[in-house]
């Protein structure tokens, strides 16, 4: 079992109702969120490019965070979802420090805090919060280890990058474009 | 001048009840909106809605929390508004609320020790309040001087309230300040209108055309879902916008065209689609008149000759043009929605109708639809009396082939002259912001100082609120029962929408408030009903569900009834026009001295060192009314001033520095925006999100943040055949200094 996303960069409207829908989702408090929109504009007038990205914790198979948490808190889950143990987590703040995305932050209450790839609900069978808000459903969560799930299916069909892959972390958030 | 009648007032001017504001349910200085211990469980509830943020009504689910807490909003499946997702505003809809900003209790504007204050008032006091004074101008001035404008579900209710007094002034700004001139276009084309949701099968289609609509930063929920459906198929997407819009940077043809020429670029692939005979004949010569005029009357407009007004290369003019015709019939030139640009809006409307038909798009699969809705009566009640008089007769002679009241006509006649023999007295004013919603602001103030007597019923302190003689706190949506939702669809649906939760604060429905009000003024027979669920589960009845089996599901769709969702092949079809045939040359047109086809006509041009202000949406607001919402303002608390790097350059501004803007006239805006230096757009205009600029303090985390482009439209272009107000002839310039340091000493 490995659990991944895609997101298909070429339908993404940049809307951030998977934001919006994490934190209701999530109680994730006003002026945080788990995951963000980033626009990469290419090009002079009118020679131009856009891209569009509905970014969040990779869920990296080879995580600087777990390794450097001095607790343990931080830790792979089933499927290779990273989570944080809040009862365990002291707040050192050194995952943060080592995640090159920027994903992770101190919630007001002092634990570590980051996306999930809504572990609660998947645990049910349903889909992530933002996956199943997406007006444009440009993204689709799943079993990389299962061929036949949508997510290995857009992988196979389509060409995709994954952020920073110079860091070596592996991420498992994949962007289609 | 002398004093004025209404001045602004604050609404905290007499401190708002400590009691009332202590059943926050949460805690703001710890920054979460939601009991912090709160897990996510199993333990809910949930409670059938539609959404109010915005007009597309989606229909969904409140869920609440073991503590009985509102806790999120998610789409319901069935229904074709949203297929299951709501867009961000939706999704964040639990912020309007939980909003602490919130109107709380009904308020009375008095005069204390010569200064004008709102006293906090009980529901009785303000509903006499308004009863005596709605008299008061009835006894003087007859009840068709009342006016009602509204932006909603709940004004229905006071729609059927003003009707029952003997007046049809009811009037939404979503007409003539934006869908109005596609409407008249449409139907003057088809004899049909395009309504709400707009019947365009964007599923399916192989080619989508859009002209300035920027979809996906307009979260048109449904149709941005299926333009994402459209591109998964592979349809070709052209978009003609100056701005690299998010649309554009989707689409397969961006056609960067000079602001205001879009006439020039619409007639010139009318000509290319004839001369080449690209057109769908067949279609044209059974379903239309009047082509062999219009074909004489394109001869001249070129590619060429668009060039040089729209800056288009004429290739790519040609290739688009061939794009959609090799789509044909599945190819739909989008109607927009805001479309009161330039003053002859009905006509570029027209043009985009007449090319739709060329191509044999209307009633085909891929193009536009037929939609249907179910019958769902009305709660009997006597004959509504006879208005004696309508707003047309304020505005003699005036937008003839107007098919809703004008809200700036209504504005008008509210301001005395001596070619009038009525004003308009009294306004109530449900759900819309006059102030930012209707341009010239100058005006909109102007007449509000020549009513007697203002109601505003809303749920936030927005600005018109302060110049109400009452203020009248309605509950959210999210606390209230409305009507249900009935709009045209491809499978005829309607919606519930029950309260998930009490009204917070002294808040109550609208439905509550105008039986109250009926009462008051005599005309309870009109609404003999006891209460909103006996009236709800009476209407469901009379179409075969109920109130209970309602609550249960939300949504229900009903079998169509009529005709097919398109065409048949060869079809007979009778169009609701003076010909019986789609008017390609209208005689509606023509027969009010307007041009039977649609002709360019070239528009202001900025002055030296002034640039076209172009406005739009961001996905995650509505309007005015979401930007004090704490989750919304959370993903955008301020607009920004796009501007070209080059004209940047010029100008010495740098990102994020704070200018002023001053437009044209003189015009000066109260707060300063930042600037966001892009290549997305072109030199010649700079752009802004709507809604920005709020300057009453009372909108706690919105006061102040980004401007207000309503305050630099001040060069109104008035539409003669439906007076949609054209906004898009204001130029701004830059004021890095801040123009009001000198007003601020006293
Ligand atoms: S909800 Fe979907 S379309 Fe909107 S920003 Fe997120 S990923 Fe993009
Ligand atoms: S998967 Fe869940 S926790 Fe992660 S960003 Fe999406 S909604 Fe938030
Ligand atoms: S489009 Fe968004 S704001 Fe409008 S009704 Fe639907 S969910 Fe609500």
């Amino acid at each position: 079992m490995r659990y991944a996303m895609a997101i298909d960069t070429k339908k993404c409207v940049g809307c951030s109702d998977c934001v919006v829908a994490c934190q209701t989702e999530n109680n994730v408090p006003v002026g945080y969120c788990r995951d963000w929109i980033v626009e990469v504009t290419d090009g002079t007038y009118p020679q131009l490019e856009l891209e569009i990205r509905s970014e969040r914790c990779n869920h990296c198979d080879n995580s600087p965070c777990v390794r450097c948490c001095p607790t343990g808190a931080s830790h792979y889950d089933e499927g290779g979802i990273v989570l944080v143990d809040h009862d365990m987590c002291i707040g050192c703040a050194a995952c943060i420090a080592s995640c090159p995305y920027d994903a992770r932050f101190t919630h007001p209450d002092g634990y570590v805090d980051k996306c999930t790839f809504c572990f609660h609900r998947v645990k049910k069978g349903q889909q992530p919060a933002c996956v199943e808000v997406c007006p444009t459903k440009c993204m689709y969560f799943g079993d990389l280890d299962d061929p036949d799930s949508e997510v290995s299916v857009m992988l196979k069909k389509r060409k995709y990058k994954t952020l920073v892959p110079e860091a070596g972390t592996k991420p498992q958030v994949y962007y289609l474009i | 001048m002398k004093a004025s009648r209404r001045d602004f007032i604050k609404i905290s001017s007499l401190g708002m009840g400590g009691a009332l504001v202590s059943g926050a349910l949460f805690n703001f200085t710890k920054g979460s909106i939601l009991s912090d211990t709160f897990q996510a469980s199993d333990s809910f509830t949930r409670t059938p809605t539609y959404c109010e943020v915005c007009f597309w009504k989606c229909a969904g689910w409140v869920y609440k929390n073991d503590q009985g807490d509102i806790w999120k909003i998610i789409g319901n499946d069935d229904d074709p508004h949203c297929n299951g997702r709501f867009c961000p505003r939706g999704t964040g809809g639990v912020g309007m609320y939980y909003d602490e900003d919130r109107l709380k209790t009904p308020l009375i504007r008095r005069e204390i020790g010569g200064k004008q204050v709102y006293e906090e008032a009980t529901w009785e006091e303000a509903l006499d309040h308004i009863a005596l004074n709605l008299k008061k101008v009835i006894d003087k001035h007859g009840p068709e001087c009342m006016a009602l404008f509204t932006h909603g579900s709940g004004g229905k209710f006071f729609g059927d309230f003003l009707k029952a007094l003997g007046s049809n002034n009811i009037t939404a700004p979503s007409f003539a300040q934006c869908r109005g001139p596609r409407e008249v276009a449409f139907l003057a084309t088809f004899g049909e209108i395009i309504s709400s949701p707009e019947r365009i099968d964007i599923r399916d289609t192989r080619c989508l055309v859009l002209i300035g609509s920027h979809l996906g930063e307009n979260m048109h929920n449904g149709q941005v879902q299926e333009m994402s459906d459209a591109i998964d198929k592979g349809a070709s997407i052209i978009t003609v916008d100056p701005r690299y819009s998010t649309a554009a940077s989707k689409s397969n043809f961006w056609m960067p065209i000079k602001p205001a020429t879009d006439m020039a670029l619409l007639l010139a692939w009318m000509n290319v689609i004839i001369n080449e005979g690209w057109y769908d004949k067949e279609y044209v010569e059974k379903y239309t008149y009047g082509f062999e005029q219009l074909k004489a009357h394109v001869q001249s407009f070129t590619p060429e000759w668009a060039y040089g007004i729209t800056s288009l290369e004429p290739e790519q003019i040609r290739a688009t043009a061939k794009e959609m015709a090799d789509a044909a019939p599945a190819v739909i030139i989008h109607p927009g929605r805001h479309v009161t640009w330039y003053g002859d809006d009905t006509q570029r409307l027209r043009a985009v109708a007449i090319l739709n038909a060329l191509l044999g798009s209307w009633g085909r699969r891929g193009g536009y639809y037929n939609p249907e809705k179910i019958a769902l009566p009305s709660w009997p009640h006597p004959p509504y009396p006879e208005p004696k008089r309508t707003w047309r007769d304020a505005n003699p002679g005036k937008y003839n082939l107007a098919i809703e009241v004008v809200s700036n006509g209504v504005c008008d006649a509210t301001i005395p002259s001596p070619d009038r023999d009525c004003n308009f007295k009294a306004w109530i004013v449900n759900g819309t912001n006059l102030i930012t919603t209707l341009p010239d602001q100058k005006k909109t103030l102007e007449a509000i100082q020549n009513l007697e007597f203002m109601v505003v019923i809303d749920t936030m302190p927005m600005e018109i609120t302060g110049y109400a003689d009452v203020a009248l706190p309605e509950c959210t949506y999210l606390e209230r029962y409305d009507y249900a939702r009935n709009s045209e669809h491809r499978e005829p649906n309607i919606a519930l929408r029950m309260p998930a939760t009490e009204p917070k604060y002294n808040t109550k429905p609208d439905w509550w408030i105008v039986k109250q009000l009926a009462k008051r003024m005599g005309v309870e027979d009109y609404f003999s009903w006891n209460d909103i669920e006996e009236l709800l589960d009476w209407q469901f009845r009379q179409v075969g569900t109920s109130l209970e089996e309602m609550k249960r599901i939300g949504v229900k769709k009903f079998p169509r009834k009529y005709d097919d969702l398109y065409f048949h092949e060869g079809q007979d079809v009778y169009f609701n026009t003076n010909t019986g045939k789609i008017e390609l040359y209208s005689t509606d047109l023509l027969a009010e001295g307007f041009d039977p086809m649609p002709v360019y006509t070239a528009h202001e041009e900025p002055p030296n060192g002034f640039y076209r202000l172009n406005y739009g949406r961001a996905p995650m607001h509505t309007f005015s009314r979401t930007s004090n919402n704490p989750l919304l303002h959370d993903l955008m608390d301020e607009n920004n001033l796009w501007v070209n790097p080059r004209v940047g350059r010029e100008w010495g501004l740098h990102n994020g520095q704070e200018v002023w803007l001053e437009n044209q006239d003189g015009a000066l805006s109260t707060f300063p925006v930042k600037v966001r230096l892009t290549e997305r757009i072109r030199f010649d205009s700079v752009y802004m999100v709507h809604g920005f600029g709020h300057n009453n303090k009372q909108l706690t985390r919105t006061h102040g943040r980004g401007a207000s482009d309503t305050e630099m439209i001040t060069n109104v272009k008035t539409d003669p055949i439906m007076g949609g107000t054209g906004m898009r002839s204001n130029f701004v310039t830059f004021r890095v200094e801040n123009p009001h340091k000198e007003e601020v000493t006293s």
